[in-house]
C-alpha cells in the first residue's frame, strides 16, 4: 500500500479488515529502519557542514571568503579514498557471504574490511600531520579548519563504526547464532556504504574548490 | 511496509528483580518517561525561578541585591535555553513520547530499550554540565539564549571562559541523547504497532509526537554542527564565525568569519524548534478535547495532514528570526510569505478543535479547562504571530516586548497549558492513584488567568516601543511612568503564577500517596493505553496477549452504540463484521 493509500484511508469507517496488511511479512529486527533514518539525522548534519564550507568560501557572495586560501590535497587523501572503498567491499562481501551462511569467508572478509578501515584513519591521521608539518594550522585559514573539521567529523562517525565492528566480531568470536550475526554484518555494510558516500562527496568538494 | 513486528515476539520478557533495574537502571518505556519527565520538571523549576527574579528586578529594580547586569543576563539566558530544550522538548519528547508511543500502539515497548534507556542517561548528563555552569568560575553564560557570535565568545559576556564552554557542550550532549530517543520513537511508530493499528488509526498524539521527532532529527543537527564551530571558534581560535575586530583595545586573532552564518544554523533548528514543542501539544491537545467533549475529533485525516504540512514548512521560514539581521530585502519576502502560509493549516487546525467542541458533551475536567485554555492562548499567540510574520511590522517591533509576549503566548504558555492538561489527563494512569479535583481547578485558574495578567500588557508595553533584553530602564522620556507600575503588576503576577504551581506539586505528591486509587479507564476514553490489563500498567504492559484494532481513536457518543465510547479494540458489531466496507 502506498504512503498516499495510506494517509488518505478513512479510518472512520468501522471495517472487518483488522488491517490491510495482516501479517503479510514478519520483520526480524527493526534495526535496519532505526540506521536508515540515522543516515537521514547524518546526512542533513554533513549537508549543513557542506552548505557552511560553501558559504564561508564566499561563494555567490561578495564579502566574506576573501581569506579563503584553499588547503593543499596530499595524494595520500587518494590512497585513502581507495582504501575505505576497499573497506567497503569487503563488508558487501562478508554480507553476501553471510547471506550463503559461508562463515569462514564471512570472517575473513570482515577481519579485512575492519583492518582497511583502520588503515583509513590512520592515513588521515598521516594527511593531518603532514599538513601541519608544513604550517597549515587549524586555526590560520578557514579552509584548514574545515578540512580539520570534516575529516574529523568523518573518521569519528567511522571509529562509532568500529565499535559496532568490533561487537560483531565478538559475536563472530563466540559463536552466536547466524541470524543475529547476518543482521549485524548487514548493519556494518550498510553503515560502511552510507560513510564512503559521504566521504565521496566531500573529497569532490575538497578537490573542487 | 512490513509492521506488527516486534510487536508480539515470542521471546519472553525478562522482567528486572531487583529495584534498582525496575527504577534505576530501567529499559521500560515508562519508567524512562517518568525519568525524563521528573529531570525535566526539575530542571523546568530552576528555569521558573530565574523568571521571577529577572522580573523581580524589571518591575522593582534593585531590590534583589545579587542581580547585577551580568547576572540578569545569565539568568536570560539559562532561562531561555532551559525552557526551550531541557524542559519543553524532553519533557514533550522524552516524557510523553515514552510514555504514550507505545501504549497507543498496542506495543510492548520502544524497538531499541537499551538506546532508550541510554537517551535519558545522556540527557541527565546534558543537564549536569547545563547546571554545572551555575558553579564554575565566572558563573554561566549570559549571551541570550540565541548565543549569537561574535558577543557570546568574546571578553566581556558574562560568563566567556567556562559558561558558554558549557553550554555549547551541554547542547552537544543533549543532541546526542535526543538522537538515541528520537531513532526509538519513529522507528517504533513504523514498526511496531499491533495488529489493525493503521498509520490513519493512531490517536493524534501520536501523530503530532511522531511528526515533532521527525522535525527534531532533522533539525538539531544544525544546532550541532553551529555549537561545534563556535566551539572550535572559542576554543581553538578558528574563525567560523568571528570577524576581524578588536574588542576592549586589542586585535583578535580572529579574521573573515561571518556571524550570519551561524543565525542561519541557529534558526535553521530554531524554528523548527517552535514546532517541535507545539505538534506534540497540537496532537495532545486534540485527544484531551474529544475525550472530554465525548465526541470524536473533527476533521481527523485534516488534522493529520495538518500536522504533515506544518512539519514541512516549519523548515523554510528560519529567516524570519532574522529580519533585522540586514539580509537581502527579497529573501524577506519569500521568508513572510512562506510564514504566513502556516497560518492556513495551523488555523484549520484551531477550527477543528472548536468544531469537536461543537455540540459536545463538554465535561470541564480540570485536563478539559487546561485544553480549552490551550486554544485560546494559541490563537492570542498566533494572531501576534501573524504582525511579526511581515517584516515591515518586525523591524519596528522586533526589538520591544512585543516579541516577549508573542513567543510566551504562543510556544511558552501554550504547550505547558497542554503540558499540565496532560498531566493531569493520563496522571490515573501513570500513578494508579487520582488527584484532587479542587486543588486542579485552583492551579488551573491562578495559572490561567496569571499568565494573562503577565503577558497580556507586554503586547502594550511594546507597542509603546519598550525594548527588551534591558537590565534597567531608568528615567527615558519615551517610557512613561505608567509603564514602570504596569512592569511592577507584572511582576507580581508572576510571582503569583510562579507560587501557585506549589498547588500542583502538591496535589500531585500528596495523591501519589493518598489520592483514591484510580479506575483502569477513569475517563472512560478508546485509546489502548486505557485499556491496559494493570493500573499502572506493568512491564510488557498487555500481559500475554497483545490487542487488536479494530477501529479509530474516536469512536465517541456512536448512534445506537451500548455506551458513549467504543476502545480501539471492541471488534466491530455482527452485522458489519461480515461485509467488506
Amino acid at each position: 500500500m502506498g504512503i498516499f493509500q495510506k494517509l488518505t484511508e478513512k479510518s472512520w469507517l468501522v471495517s472487518d479488515r483488522v488491517s490491510a496488511e495482516d501479517d503479510d511479512s514478519v520483520v526480524i529486527s527493526a534495526a535496519p529502519t532505526g540506521l536508515r533514518l540515522y543516515f537521514a539525522v547524518a546526512t542533513v548534519m554533513f549537508l549543513l557542514v557542506a552548505a557552511m564550507y560553501l558559504m564561508r568560501m564566499g561563494v555567490g557572495h561578495v564579502g566574506y571568503g576573501l581569506d579563503w586560501r584553499p588547503t593543499p590535497k596530499p595524494w595520500l587523501l587518494w590512497a585513502n579514498t581507495v582504501l575505505l572503498i576497499l573497506s567497503s567491499v569487503e563488508f558487501q562481501r562478508a554480507r553476501v557471504a553471510a547471506r550463503r551462511k559461508q562463515v569462514e569467508r564471512m570472517t575473513s572478509d570482515l577481519l579485512i574490511a575492519g583492518l582497511l578501515a583502520f588503515a583509513f584513519l590512520a592515513g588521515q591521521l598521516t594527511v593531518w600531520q603532514q599538513l601541519v608539518d608544513r604550517g597549515y594550522f587549524l586555526a590560520s585559514n578557514p579552509a584548514n579548519s574545515f578540512f580539520y573539521l570534516i575529516t574529523t567529523l568523518h573518521g569519528v562517525h567511522i571509529l562509532g563504526g568500529l565499535v559496532a565492528w568490533s561487537r560483531t566480531a565478538l559475536k563472530v568470536w563466540n559463536g552466536i547464532e547466524m541470524a543475529k550475526i547476518e543482521l549485524s554484518v548487514n548493519l556494518c555494510a550498510m553503515y560502511w556504504h552510507f560513510l564512503l558516500a559521504v566521504w565521496l562527496a566531500f573529497f569532490y568538494l575538497l578537490l573542487a574548490t | 511496509m512490513a509492521y506488527t513486528t516486534l510487536a508480539d515476539d515470542l521471546k519472553e520478557l525478562h522482567h528486572p528483580k531487583t529495584w534498582v533495574g525496575k527504577y534505576v537502571w530501567s529499559q521500560d518505556h515508562k519508567v524512562i518517561a517518568v525519568q525524563y519527565m521528573l529531570t525535566a520538571v526539575a530542571i523546568g523549576l530552576v528555569a521558573l525561578v530565574l523568571s521571577d527574579l529577572m522580573r523581580l528586578q524589571i518591575g522593582f529594580p534593585g531590590s534583589v541585591g545579587f542581580i547585577t547586569p551580568e547576572a540578569y543576563y545569565q539568568m536570560i539566558t539559562m532561562h531561555g535555553m532551559i525552557m526551550v530544550i531541557y524542559l519543553l522538548t524532553a519533557l514533550l519528547l522524552g516524557g510523553f513520547g515514552n510514555y504514550l508511543i507505545p501504549l497507543m500502539l498496542g506495543a510492548r515497548d520502544m524497538v531499541f530499550p537499551f538506546v532508550n534507556m541510554m537517551s535519558y542517561w545522556v540527557y541527565l548528563l546534558s543537564v549536569l554540565v547545563l547546571v554545572s555552569s551555575f558553579f564554575v568560575p565566572g558563573g554561566p553564560t549570559g549571551a541570550g539564549w540565541t548565543l549569537y557570535p561574535p558577543q557570546a565568545i568574546l571578553p566581556g559576556t558574562p560568563g566567556r571562559d567556562w559558561g558558554i564552554i558549557l553550554m555549547l557542550a551541554s547542547l552537544a550532549i543533549f543532541i546526542i541523547a535526543f538522537t538515541m530517543g528520537g531513532l526509538n520513537y519513529v522507528t517504533t511508530v513504523l514498526q511496531a504497532r499491533t495488529r489493525g493499528m493503521t498509520m490513519m488509526r493512531m490517536p493524534l498524539s501520536v501523530w503530532g509526537i511522531f511528526i515533532a521527532t521527525i522535525l527534531a532529527l532533522l533539525a538539531f543537527p544544525a544546532l550541532f554542527v553551529g555549537a561545534v564551530m563556535m566551539m572550535l571558534d572559542r576554543v581553538l581560535g578558528t574563525s567560523f564565525f568571528m570577524p576581524a575586530l578588536v574588542s576592549q583595545g586589542q586585535l583578535l586573532g580572529y579574521r573573515g568569519g561571518s556571524p550570519i552564518l551561524f543565525q542561519h544554523l541557529f534558526w535553521f533548528f530554531g524554528h523548527p524548534e517552535v514546532y517541535i514543542v507545539a505538534l506534540p501539544a497540537f496532537g495532545i491537545v486534540s485527544d484531551l478535547l474529544s475525550v472530554h467533549a465525548r465526541k470524536n475529533i473533527f476533521g481527523y485525516r485534516m488534522m493529520v495532514w495538518a500536522i504533515v504540512i506544518i512539519g514541512g514548512l516549519s523548515f523554510v521560514v528560519w529567516a524570519h528570526h532574522m529580519y533585522v539581521s540586514g539580509m537581502n530585502p527579497y529573501f524577506g519576502f519569500f521568508f513572510a510569505t512562506s510564514t504566513l502560509i502556516i497560518a492556513v493549516p495551523t488555523a484549520i487546525k484551531v477550527y477543528n478543535w472548536v468544531l469537536t467542541l461543537w455540540r459536545g458533551n463538554i465535561h470541564f475536567t480540570v485536563p478539559m479547562l487546561f485544553a480549552i485554555a490551550f486554544i485560546f492562548t494559541f490563537i492570542n499567540g498566533g494572531l501576534t504571530g501573524l504582525f511579526l510574520g511581515n517584516v515591515s511590522v518586525d523591524v519596528p517591533l522586533s526589538g520591544t516586548y512585543f516579541v516577549v509576549a508573542h513567543f510566551h503566548m504562543v510556544m511558552g504558555v501554550s504547550p505547558i497549558l497542554v503540558i499540565f492538561g496532560a498531566i493531569y489527563h493520563w496522571y490515573p494512569k501513570i500513578t494508579g492513584r487520582m488527584w484532587n479535583e479542587r486543588l486542579g481547578n485552583i492551579h488551573f485558574w491562578f495559572t490561567f488567568i496569571g499568565t494573562y495578567a503577565i503577558y497580556f500588557p507586554m503586547h502594550y508595553l511594546g507597542f509603546l516601543g519598550m525594548p527588551r533584553r534591558y537590565y534597567e530602564y531608568g528615567k527615558t522620556a519615551f517610557i512613561p511612568d505608567s509603564a514602570h507600575t504596569l512592569n511592577a503588576f507584572i511582576t507580581v503576577a508572576a510571582l503569583i503564577v510562579g507560587v501557585s504551581q506549589l498547588i500542583f506539586f502538591y496535589n500531585l505528591i500528596w495523591s501519589y500517596f493518598y489520592g483514591p486509587k484510580a479506575s483502569s479507564n477513569p475517563w472512560r476514553a478508546t485509546t489502548l493505553e486505557w485499556q491496559t490489563p494493570d493500573t499502572p500498567a506493568a512491564h510488557g504492559n498487555w500481559g500475554p496477549k497483545l490487542p487488536v484494532v479494530y477501529r479509530w481513536a474516536y469512536d465517541y457518543s456512536v448512534p445506537g452504540a451500548p455506551e458513549d465510547f467504543i476502545p480501539q479494540n471492541v471488534p466491530a458489531d455482527g452485522a458489519s463484521r461480515h461485509h467488506q466496507t
